[in-house]
Parts: structure tokens; sequence; C-alpha cells
């Protein structure tokens, strides 16, 4: 949920236990029950979602990001000039200028337009932050269903490298892997998308040890079904809401982290526009312009926060309990 | 408690192996696309002949098992490495800075202890009122914001700002200057690391005391005929902070290793912000040994909170924990 959320993991779990014990999810049990038959999970997760203003507010927002940062291409360097063109005649006059009605939102130390530059940040973190998820996810699903299926040796060699992998600071470790990777945006993907999949293979493992032993896996094992049917067809689809929760979270974790790594200087390079670089330019004229810091970082503080109130949402209406 | 430590620091030794040998892999050659001369040397061109004695004095050429067993004899020599830039070992350097981390680190503990707990227990007890939503609203909005953010607008209203309205305002860089006594330098950078973690720390305390709040003996506290204020007082927060105690310890650990962005911020000059100045002039010595101190500093100290948890709650070291 932000940077540090992801850096110690006891942290995380801590406090969506917290969260989980504040919105507890026996309301929405209990509406279940009332609402009987004739309805799906899906329409009935639907419905309770929909009640939920704070996600569904979330939700909006996201969709409005994605909008933007899709179309950006057929409109935004019509108005407000492309997001790392530079005109070298006219930097003197274009640099660091107050917000105006050529420039809503100012321009930068090279002339170049910040909202023009935001709305193409927005790409970056949209984009960093789905895939390395994706990443995470498909690593932590594969590795945490071979411990909670096989269990024995293989569940103890998953889990103490997921211990391993949770003793580093995450944005550490993540500077270490860009640093022995060399710097892009794949990079970025895969030192956010690597570090993250302990907690998504936890999740997962708990969540099919607790689905395994009910009679209806038994029932197919009795019928002959294989290993990985039983897998696909029986056990995942049972397993899969928390990990739907606490994707959507990490969606949010994710551009937090590259964020900061782009701050850093050693994310997404420039000239290419990121929330976390433009941040980092900024610095150098808070004096002279602290208007240049405004944006891009509500940008990154609305962007997060709707996928944080969504997870949330998403992990009411589904009636998910993150709790190990 | 002593079969209790010692089964504890038995489970920590294959992690500290697990994350050694993660660390090593890491840099040795061909493990990744990267080549670990580039390490030593930076982006610099250099000859053959220098670049094989390079791999010679490194130990390259040999085995792995070799090397690892090489760089762990190097590790707990305290030896790691030489900053390719500053000309000096790694471990001089870090030794010089870490005192600075470490009281940051301190002060802004102290911060979430008292502003976490606080809002975490109002919130708690004036449940569902006008407090309550605000304590629970500004943590969500706090674990969504960037920490570098935060720091910077905290700057530019606090230091900037407040010196051109000519009122009191607070130093922005650094940790001694001329114009302010040492300890102001600490009231920004402090406040921007326990922001998050101060978030965390009030949702642990509410939800712990709410949970607490529900229990018999409570009731019984307050069938006694004690005031509210004691039944929260003696019974409650008494049984609710344990948890607490122990996140504030894991955070402390968290804190050294999620310094790095603040002490950016703020010009600080300890490990984070070397760090940061290694990555700029691409001295990955300095980054790579940084990373294993803290990674190392990090275990111990999670050990520690460990051990202390045990003494704080006895259903700990038997090992019925009460879920």
């Amino acid at each position: 949920m932000a940077p540090d959320f992801f850096e110690d993991p006891r942290r995380r779990d801590i406090g969506q236990a917290a969260e989980e014990q504040t919105f507890g999810g026996s309301e929405a049990l209990a509406e279940t029950v009332v609402a009987g038959r004739g309805r799906t999970l899906r329409t009935d997760a639907w419905r309770r979602l929909r009640k939920n203003r704070l996600a569904l507010a979330g939700l909006v927002w996201i969709c409005f990001m994605i909008i933007l940062a899709a179309s950006a291409d057929l409109w935004v360097p019509h108005f407000f000039g492309a997001p790392t063109a530079i005109d070298t005649s006219k930097v003197a006059q274009q640099s660091l200028l107050s917000p105006s009605a050529d420039h809503p939102f100012g321009t930068d130390k090279l002339g170049r337009d910040i909202l023009s530059r935001t709305i193409y940040g927005a790409r970056v973190s949209l984009i960093v932050g789905v895939v390395a998820v994706a990443i995470m996810v498909v690593i932590g699903l594969i590795l945490g269903a071979v411990a909670a299926y096989y269990g024995g040796w293989w569940d103890s060699i998953v889990m103490r490298t997921a211990d391993v992998f949770f003793a580093f600071p995450y944005i550490l470790f993540s500077i270490v892997l860009i640093a022995l990777l060399g710097f892009g945006l794949q990079t970025v993907f895969i030192a956010i998308g690597v570090i993250g999949w302990p907690s998504i293979a936890r999740v997962f493992r708990s969540s099919i040890l607790s689905v395994k032993n009910n009679e209806y896996v038994d029932a197919a094992r009795a019928m002959g079904a294989s290993t990985p049917r039983i897998l696909f067809r029986h056990i995942m689809p049972n397993a899969v809401a928390p990990i739907i929760v606490y994707g959507t979270m990490s969606i949010g974790g994710a551009i937090l982290t590259e964020a900061a790594l782009s701050f850093l200087g050693v994310g997404v390079q420039p000239p290419a526009p990121t929330w976390g670089n433009m941040l980092s330019e900024a610095r150098s004229s808070l004096f002279t312009a602290p208007w240049l810091m405004l944006y891009p970082g509500l940008a990154i503080l609305t962007t997060v926060l709707a996928f944080v109130l969504l997870g949330d949402g998403l992990r009411d209406a589904l009636d998910v309990k993150l709790k190990e | 408690m002593l079969t209790y430590i010692g089964r504890r620091i038995l489970q920590m030794i294959p992690v500290f192996i697990g994350v050694t040998i993660l660390l090593f892999i890491l840099r040795a050659p061909g493990v990744l696309p990267g080549d670990p001369i580039k390490l030593i040397t930076g982006e610099r061109a250099i000859s053959p002949a220098l670049y094989n004695q390079i791999v010679k004095e490194n130990a390259l050429d040999k085995p792995l098992w070799y090397q690892y067993g090489r760089w762990m004899d190097h590790l707990f020599h305290g030896d790691l490495g030489e900053s390719y830039q500053l000309k000096r070992p790694v471990a001089d350097i870090l030794i010089e800075k870490f005192p600075n981390t470490l009281k940051l680190a301190l002060v802004a503990i102290l911060i979430e202890c008292f502003m976490g707990m606080a809002a975490g227990i109002l919130s708690a007890v004036k449940r569902y009122s006008f407090w309550d939503v605000l304590v629970t609203l500004s943590t969500s909005i706090l674990v969504s914001l960037p920490v570098f953010w935060l720091g910077m607008i905290l700057q530019v209203i606090f230091g900037i700002k407040f010196k051109e309205w000519g009122l009191p305002y607070l130093p922005i860089s650094g940790m001694t200057s001329a114009d302010f006594p040492g300890w102001v330098h600490y009231v920004l950078p402090a406040v921007t690391l326990a922001s998050i973690s101060t978030a965390y720390a009030a949702r642990i305390t509410r939800s712990q005391l709410l949970e607490v709040m529900g229990q018999d003996y409570m009731r019984t506290a307050s069938a006694k005929g004690l005031t509210g204020g004691q039944v929260i007082w003696r019974h409650g927060l008494k049984n609710a902070l344990i948890p607490v105690v122990t996140y504030l310890g894991l955070d402390l650990g968290a804190m050294v290793g999620g310094t790095i962005l603040t002490e950016t911020v703020f010009n600080w000059p300890g490990i984070g912000f070397q760090i940061y100045r290694a990555i700029l002039s691409r001295d990955w010595p300095i980054v790579l040994g940084a990373v294993v101190i803290i990674v190392i500093l990090v275990m111990i100290i999670n050990l520690l909170v460990d051990i202390s948890y045990a003494f704080l709650d006895p259903r700990i070291r038997y090992g019925r924990v009460a879920k």
C-alpha cells in the first residue's frame, strides 16, 4: 500500500489483519445467506461492491487514469506539447512557468509541460503496476500451489525461500537487482515482480490448505481426476478470491515502489517522464518553483489510494479473510 | 525461556545462510546477464590485462562454492570490499554513517509510539465518532502517500514558506547548521520517516483494543465498579499493547532498511543517503555492502524482538499462541 508497505512483510500482514478486523466480513456473509439461491458469487460480489462508495470511487478513478493514459497520444501533444520535446531556442522563456491557461500545471526547468508529463507518467506507473503484479502473481501462484498441494519437503523449501526474501528490505533488494541487471523498464518489472512473490505464495498456500480437505476435492479424486485437474478445476476457483484482493492492493504498492525507484534514479530513466523522476527533478527547484512537485505527487497518491480502496472493497465484497 | 531463545536462534541460521547465498548468487559471474567485473570497476573501460588481474584478485575464475566460502570469510572478518570512488573500505564508511541513521530511526520510533498509540486509543475508545472516522481516513491516506513526496511537502511548507512569511521555520537539509541547534534538524526527517508506520501503529492499536474490549474480563472489570478510564488503562491497554510493542520493534528494523528515501530528501548523512550517492556514482561495492549489513542487522533486531515478545507474553514461549 505504501513504499514501506512492501519493505516489511510482517507489517503488511499486521496492517491487513488490523484492517480486516476493522471491517468485518460478517455482515456481507449474513447478506449472502439471506440472498439465497439463484445468484452466482460474481453477481453477488458485484452487488456488494456497488454499495461501497469508496471502492466505487477508486474504480472510477482507476478507469479515468487508464483512459487518460491510453488516449494520451491522441490529444495531449496537440494541446499541451509533447512530454519530452525540448525547444532549445525557447528554453529560457519557457522554463519554470507558473500554471497558466497554456500550461495548466506549469512547466519544468527545460520548458516541458507538467500536465503532459504527468499524463504520460501515468502510462509508466500503470504498466509497471500491472505487469509487475502479474509477474509476482504467476510466480506466487505456482510456488504457493506446489507448497500447499505437495506439502512436506516442497512446502519447507518454498516457505523457507519466502522467509529469505522477506528478510530483505524491499527497496534495497530491488536496487541490488537493478544494479546487476542494468536500467530499464523491463528491469523494473522484474525487480518489483520477482521480489513480491512470497506474499502471494503465502496467501495462496493458506487458502489452498483451507479448501484442500473439503469433500468435493476427495470426491473428485475418488472419481479419478488427475492432480492438475483437481488443482485447476476444483481447488483454484475456490482459493483465488484472496489473490484478487491481494493483487489489487499490490498494484498500488508496485506503483509506489516504481515511483520510489525512479525518484532514486534507478527506475525508468529520463527523459521518459515518470511520476518518480519528475519529483526527483522537482527537488532542484524546490525554492523557485514549488508547484512542480505538486501534481506528480498528487497523481501517485490518488492512484495508489484508488487501488487500496478498491482492494478494501473487493475484500469485503468477496468476503475474504486475509489473516493467515 | 532459554529453550525458546535457542530454538529461535537455530531457526534463524537457515534463513541467514539463504540470505547470504542469495546475495552471493546475485553477484556471482554468469548468474545474471550483467558482468560482475562491472561492479568492481564501474562503467570505466579497462584493458584486458587489468581485467584478468581483477578476475584473479577476486577469485572469479575459481568454482562458485570456493568463491562463496571466500566471500563469507571476508564478511565475518568485516571486509566488505573497497569503494572504488572513495578508495576506502566499505565497512569503514558504513560504520561512520550508521549512528546517524540509528539516531534518526529512534527519534522516529518515539514519534510513532506516541502519535500512533494515542490516535489508535482515541479512535477505539470513541468508536464511530468524528475522531474515529478522522483517524481511519487519515491512516488510509498516509499509507498511500509516497514518503519522499511527504518529505518534500514538509520542506516547502515548514522550511521555505514559513521563512518567506516570517514565521519560525525549520531546517530542511542535513544534520547540523550554524543557524539551528542540533535537535531541530531531526524534526522534519523524523516526522517523515515515522509517517507511514504511525498510521499502521494507529490501526493495530485500534483493532487490538477493540478486540480486547469485547473480552469477558473487561465486562467483569466494569461490573466490579471500575470507571471507564480505569478499565481501559488497567485492563484494556495492558493486553492490547503487546502486539503494538512487537510491531514497534520490528519497525525499527524496517526503518533502518527503509530510511533511504527520507535520508535522500533531507540530505541526512546516514547509510541511506550514502547508498543513494553510491547509486548516483555507480559505486556498487558500497550499495551491496550496505545491503548485506542492513539485512543482517534487520535479522538480529527481529530476533531480539521475538525474544522480548516471549518475555512479555508467556503464551508465546510455551508454544501456545492463542489465535
